[in-house]
């Protein structure tokens, strides 16, 4: 197993008398890829904000590289639901607006090549109103990895977005990791989606949140189509999608 | 006066010209097409010549209502002597202004950051929005005499509490995932209110500062009709009192104008800072 970047440590957020996450515990190890999955309103959202240092927990800790994260931390980068582009800015001045706060000076170069390695190469100009939600999002995760972050923590990233297209963001993050090897955290609630990106998939069960089951994928990269239609990555969707209902059914008879 | 819809978004040339929202003037990218200009230009010619011709044959006085061509003759000739008063005007218009709308703006950033406070506040507002502020001016004129004082003290009593109510729709439209982003990168709070806050809520506030440069122009009017011997409201009652009806009307036209002038320049500031939000 590889070193923890970013250690989950019996993560408890309760709001008033709602607990929303429960006692959750895993780690994020460095160039891995983990996806968060999940049923909706399982504290998914509230956990991925807690580790972007969003939230206070109530109780337990979240480190990166051993430190506790008590704030935002310009090593973890986040990507929003549903891109979160600022609608009064084009492209270009979206992409720059994270420099705007920090202070930092942006690298074009890594800009100009982010884009184009996005195929968004041309549109600096566009208003994200006039872009698909696909090249939204697209803009969205150019704009995280314009400040080089050592982790990437994603929010349903593509959860609004069509299938085709989808398919298409998730070889896209695929390709982009293979490349910089970001430590990498999604939330999904799509099983395909966290089989097809994912070194090892965290299971939540909601009501309260809490880890149900970790399950490693144990897959060669890049996932071609031949290895994601193999007998061992359908075992893999049945085996967590059994672990899923079970676990809501326990869940209501309790 | 909340549900105001801002409508800065640029309007192809073909589709719904309508008065309301003054698409009528923004002809959009492609511009018009000279069939378009020549029906305007005609419609114009007919409705204004139409009046001319219909006034003189039904050879209705002068003192009822001057043709057209009487008060255009009017508004030249009598220009110089008129100029003085519209730039009293416009003192009274602009300073007034200034004040309530800068008051308003302040006002509106503020409570609108404790909800509870503008909870308290709210009956108070909405007293002031719909008081006409016009109802004061006798008042104003007995504490501050004739000069300036009274008039712009009701401009920003007229303007400031419209600009304020809809700029507070404009700063209350909270997205939270866009504060989270600011703060997600380690923003102050002063950084969300400039970045993420005030470009929020800037076409609201457009549609308010227009809202209010209007009622303040209905106001430095109406205030100088009550009293003192300047300005575009006091023309209007002198000539009326000297039936010098072409001079009346010619005065009319540059306060129509004046308020299309208000208009125009907010749509247009809108069109360059705020047409993202269609």
């Amino acid at each position: 197993m590889r070193s923890a970047k970013l250690e989950i440590d019996g993560a408890v957020k309760a709001y008033g008398d709602f607990v929303a996450l429960s006692d959750c515990s895993f780690s994020v190890g460095r160039n891995e890829i983990v996806a968060i999955l999940g049923p909706s309103g399982c504290g998914k959202t509230t956990l991925l904000w807690s580790m972007a240092g969003l939230h206070e927990l109530t109780s337990g800790e979240i480190r990166l590289d051993g430190v506790p994260v008590t704030g935002p931390r310009p090593e973890i980068g986040l990507v929003f639901q549903e891109a979160n582009l600022l609608p009064w800015r084009d492209l270009d001045a979206n992409i720059h607006f994270p420099f705007e706060i920090t202070g930092k000076r942006p690298d074009h170069g890594l800009i100009a090549h982010l884009l184009d390695r996005v195929g968004l190469s041309g549109f600096e100009g566009a208003m994200p109103g006039t872009l698909s939600g696909g090249m939204q999002q697209r803009a969205a995760i150019v704009r995280a990895l314009a400040q080089e972050p050592q982790v990437l923590l994603m929010d349903e990233p593509f959860g609004a977005l069509d299938a085709f297209t989808r398919e298409e963001m998730n070889r896209l993050v695929e390709d982009i990791w293979m490349e910089a090897r970001t430590t990498i955290a999604f939330i999904t609630h799509s099983i395909e989606e966290a089989v097809f990106l994912a070194d090892r998939i965290v299971v939540l069960t909601g009501r309260p949140g809490r880890v149900s089951r970790i399950h490693e994928v144990d897959l060669p990269r890049p996932r071609t189509t031949e290895i994601m239609a193999s007998r061992e990555v359908f075992d893999l969707n049945a085996a967590i999608k059994a672990g899923i209902t079970g676990g809501h059914r326990s869940g209501k008879a309790a | 006066m909340g549900d105001t819809t801002p409508d800065f978004a640029r309007k192809g040339s073909g589709g719904g010209a309508s008065l309301a929202n003054l698409s009528a003037f923004a002809p959009g990218r492609g511009g018009r097409t000279v069939a378009e200009i020549a029906a305007i230009a005609l419609t114009a010619l007919v409705v204004i010549g139409g009046a001319e011709l219909a006034l003189r044959l039904f050879d209705v006085p002068l003192y009822v209502m001057p043709p057209p061509s009487a008060i255009a003759a009017a508004l030249v000739t009598e220009f110089p002597s008129i100029a003085p008063h519209l730039g009293h005007t416009l003192v009274e218009l602009l300073s007034g202004f200034a004040i309530g709308a800068s008051i308003g703006l302040v006002l509106a950033a503020i409570i609108t950051q404790f909800p509870f406070t503008e909870k308290i506040i709210a009956p108070y507002i909405l007293l002031l929005v719909t008081t006409p502020m016009l109802a004061l001016v006798p008042l104003l004129i007995l504490r501050f005499g004739f000069g300036y004082t009274p008039r712009i003290i009701a401009v920003a009593l007229a303007s400031g509490p419209m600009v304020m109510i809809n700029a507070a729709t404009g700063f209350r439209r909270v997205d939270a995932a866009k504060i989270a982003l600011a703060r997600s990168y380690g923003a102050s709070t002063l950084q969300i209110f400039w970045k993420i806050r005030a470009p929020m809520a800037l076409p609201m506030i457009l549609v308010g500062l227009m809202i209010g440069a209007i009622f303040g122009l209905l106001t430095a009017v109406g205030a100088e009709m009550v009293g003192g011997g300047f300005g575009l409201g006091n023309r209007l009652t002198t000539y009326s009192s000297m039936i010098q009806m072409p001079q009346f009307f010619a005065v009319v036209l540059i306060l129509s104008m004046l308020g299309i002038a208000i208009y125009l320049i907010f749509f247009l500031i809108g069109r360059r800072w705020a047409s993202w939000e269609a």
